[in-house]
């Protein structure tokens, strides 16, 4: 098994190359799940590039990205791999008339070729470089986590009929979690874990340099200050990276060079997704002004 | 501290993780085991990547990342060289030239450090302000470390926690009045006036880099507290409860802060896992028409017994919160958690009360921001008769008055408060009543029960005619309860 990446900071470098800046921790977690092959379990709140941070790893790697999406009701059928249920049946009908022994006709029909792999099963058995992205693992039953449990530790999997598939490569694992309900212990044992917050002011603004074509330096800097004061408020919904970049990318559009208190009102129906948070936002930056004389009058 | 070697580094970690034990991270056998080998790939002069190696191995929820971080500043704050404690001497950052004078200041509060003339008190504090104003990391670090030298009057082996230092320091330095300083600098300096979103802008700058200076202040202090008292002995000190288990009548601002954000979550944790609850409940009892119906398929035999499905109802809750000084905290919250999954019940009313009592219930209606309900509760009800101390009796009384008829056989009572009644009437005949009328009685005291029934408590006065009564000291408690009452 060969390592992938040689330290951290080339880690941060080569996402870096691919237009996702990581900061310390997020290079660190990637560098060890390779180096001790074992699966990243990221949560953080929504919109902070958790999915992104797959894709950009297999954007540096060079690797196939395979995704996994989890809903409720998902199943081995649809994670790890079925029989392909119509191929046995035309193959049964095509061997009738040989003499074949009920042996022989059971090994033909549970072979490879009738096996129809799922993302989980297809991740172990790529011979090329894989990053396999299992995506919104909190949307399955606690129960349906088991499923995953054997192909993240030992990446392996055990179908009856067959026996045991062992993976050709060890494929680099991203799990993501919104964390609408508490991961078991049994997964969390098993994985790295990270944590994706929003991004503090400078990165924030280099996000949006990098992302964001004809930004200029002044104007990002405004976007990443007021985005980082209205994190500060008591939000529903804090904005999060993505909608940082919608922003910024609608006032270049707009041509705005300095944002001023009312365009900031006009769009920040970008930023922020609910009513009485847009209120709320509003409020607060547009009263300020006489709270603030109050209180510098009586202090001075 | 001796140089990483191997074997003290094993050592390190392992009382490295049993503190993290101790402070109620669940840290498994195999993730010591990751932990220990992932510090080997990583360079040990690298301190940051040493602590995400730790950190992504050890701690598996979010939550707990700040009690993390305390364990692992205590255990390894001595480590690296920018974190060198040197005595009597400027850590090697750039100073201007102004504060090139040897520290430690030989003044009665310095006794802890070395002798020699420092910076005066001026100036001191206009170069922290200089830093402040410029976002000067370097220079913010080295008037931190000033900054506690001079003021927080440590002693070697004084039985004193952190927070008292920290407090001794912060006084001094009076961020309050500086942060007003640099905003009245700003607006010198602007050619023009500062629209209000401006001014808000610079003020938040400013407030994160006082807030950086805070931490650097408190950094300092715990690296002079570990040098001076050994490693278990601060890590003990500075164990802080996980939020989860943080009490809410003593927890600090701070701590309120984290439990406000973490109730969002733990509501919408709990609808998820209470729906789910009652979709896949038990099932009922034999449904013996069914079961001989569908026997007719099976030649009469009746080899698939049938159930009826259980339709629990859903309970109507009324609470009953005092929200006096003490206890304000614990109502917020629990007021915030019953509202947040009111769909899991059939109805919810609120009734607050101090000395008087008044119906809230119409706050929470139609409001899409619990949090701001709960604070109109707090301003706008009508709940002070006469003084504004607590009276369960009077409030009682009230409450049997307007509200008694509601209550039915469907209605579950929660009762929240700490039953210190300053020695008013009890009036515990009207619990009593209530009791008979209602399905369920619950009382929830966020006191630890060691406390019940001293002093103006009357607790068990009223816990006789409950039909349980409860400790909900942290929301782990209150989460278990909310789950016990659907």
């Amino acid at each position: 098994m060969t390592d992938r990446f040689d330290s951290v900071a080339s880690v941060r470098a080569g996402l870096t190359g691919v237009d996702y800046l990581a900061d310390d921790g997020i290079a660190g977690v990637v560098y060890l799940a390779d180096r001790l092959d074992k699966p990243v379990l990221v949560e953080g709140p929504a919109g902070t590039g958790k999915t992104q941070l797959a894709k950009s790893v297999a954007e540096m790697a060079g690797a196939r990205l395979i995704r996994l999406q989890c809903y409720e009701g998902l199943d081995e059928s649809k994670a790890l791999y079925e029989w392909n249920y119509k191929k046995q049946l035309l193959r049964i009908q095509a061997e009738r008339n040989v003499d074949a022994t009920w042996d022989e006709v059971e090994d033909d029909i549970f072979a490879e070729d009738f096996l129809l792999t799922r993302p989980l099963l297809e991740a172990i058995r790529s011979d090329e470089p894989v990053v396999l992205l299992i995506d919104e693992v909190d949307r399955v039953e606690v129960e349906t986590e088991a499923l995953l449990l054997e192909i993240l530790s030992d990446y392996q999997v055990s179908i009856p009929e067959l026996g045991t598939v062992e993976a050709v490569q060890i494929p680099l694992v991203f799990l993501t979690s919104n964390n609408t309900r508490e991961l078991s212990e049994a997964l969390k044992r098993r994985c790295l874990y990270l944590h994706i917050d929003y991004p503090d002011l400078e990165r924030e603004k280099q996000i949006v340099l990098t992302k964001v074509p004809d930004v200029t330096d002044s104007l990002a800097d405004q976007v990443a200050r007021i985005v980082r004061s209205v994190r500060q408020l008591e939000l529903k919904k804090s904005p999060s990276v993505s909608e940082t970049l919608d922003w910024a990318r609608t006032l270049v559009l707009l041509g705005v060079q300095h944002i001023d208190a009312e365009t900031a009102s006009d769009t920040v129906n970008i930023l922020l997704k609910y009513r009485t948070d847009i209120e709320k936002a509003l409020k607060e930056f547009s009263v300020n002004d006489d709270s603030f004389a109050a209180e510098g009058a009586g202090s001075t | 501290m001796s140089t990483a070697t191997d074997a003290p580094l094993l050592e390190l970690l392992t009382g490295f993780i049993r503190e993290l034990r101790s402070a109620g991270l669940p840290v498994s056998l195999t993730e010591n085991l990751d932990a220990m080998e992932a510090v080997t790939h990583i360079p040990i002069e690298d301190r940051q990547a040493f602590k995400y190696a730790l950190g992504a191995t050890l701690v598996k929820n979010h939550a707990h990342w700040r009690a993390f971080e305390t364990v692992f500043e205590v255990y390894f704050s001595l480590r690296g060289r920018e974190y060198d404690l040197v005595d009597g001497e400027w850590p090697d950052v750039d100073v201007d030239d102004g504060a090139e004078g040897r520290d430690g200041d030989g003044d009665r509060q310095g006794q802890g450090s070395g002798g020699g003339q420092g910076l005066s008190p001026e100036e001191l504090a206009q170069m922290l302000y200089q830093a402040l104003l410029n976002g000067d990391q370097a220079l913010m670090r080295a008037m931190a470390r000033q900054a506690v030298r001079r003021y927080a009057g440590m002693e070697p082996g004084r039985p004193v926690g952190g927070t008292y230092y920290l407090y001794r320091t912060l006084r001094n330095l009076d961020l309050d009045r500086v942060l007003e300083q640099l905003m009245n600098q700003v607006h010198l300096d602007a050619p023009e006036p500062l629209t209000p979103l401006e001014e808000r802008l610079e003020r938040d700058e400013f407030e994160s880099r006082i807030e950086d200076l805070k931490k650097e202040v408190e950094a300092e202090i715990r690296r002079r507290l570990v040098a001076d008292r050994g490693v278990e002995a601060m890590a003990k000190t500075l164990r802080k409860p996980l939020p989860e288990d943080v009490d809410f009548m003593h927890a600090t601002r701070e701590e309120m802060l984290a439990l406000r954000r973490a109730i969002h979550p733990l509501t919408r944790k709990l609808a998820v896992r209470l729906a789910r609850k009652r979709r896949h409940g038990r099932k009922g009892p034999l449904d013996f028409r069914s079961t001989v119906r569908h026997s007719l398929s099976y030649g009469g035999v009746p080899a698939e017994p049938k159930f009826r499905y259980p339709r629990p109802s859903k309970p109507e809750i009324m609470v009953v919160a005092d929200i006096s000084g003490s206890v304000a905290a614990f109502a917020r919250f629990t007021l915030h958690l019953v509202h947040a999954i009111s769909s899991q019940f059939s109805k919810v009313r609120s009734f607050v009360f101090i000395d008087g009592l008044d119906e809230v219930t119409s706050y929470f209606e139609g409001a899409e921001d619990i949090s701001e309900a709960v604070h109109r509760v707090n301003t706008e009800a009508d709940v002070v008769w006469v003084d504004g101390h607590s009276d369960y009796g009077h409030a009682f009384e009230v409450f049997w008055e307007r509200y008694g008829r509601d209550v039915s056989p469907k209605t579950t009572v929660l009762i929240l408060g700490d039953a210190r009644n300053n020695y008013h009437a009890a009036q515990s005949w009207i619990v009593k009543e209530i009791e008979h009328r209602a399905r369920h009685v619950y009382w929830l005291n966020p006191e630890p029960r060691s406390y019940w029934d001293t002093g103006d408590s009357i607790v068990s006065e009223y816990g006789i005619h409950c039909d349980g009564t409860f400790e909900v000291r942290n929301l782990r408690q209150l989460e278990r309860f909310v789950e016990t009452l659907v």
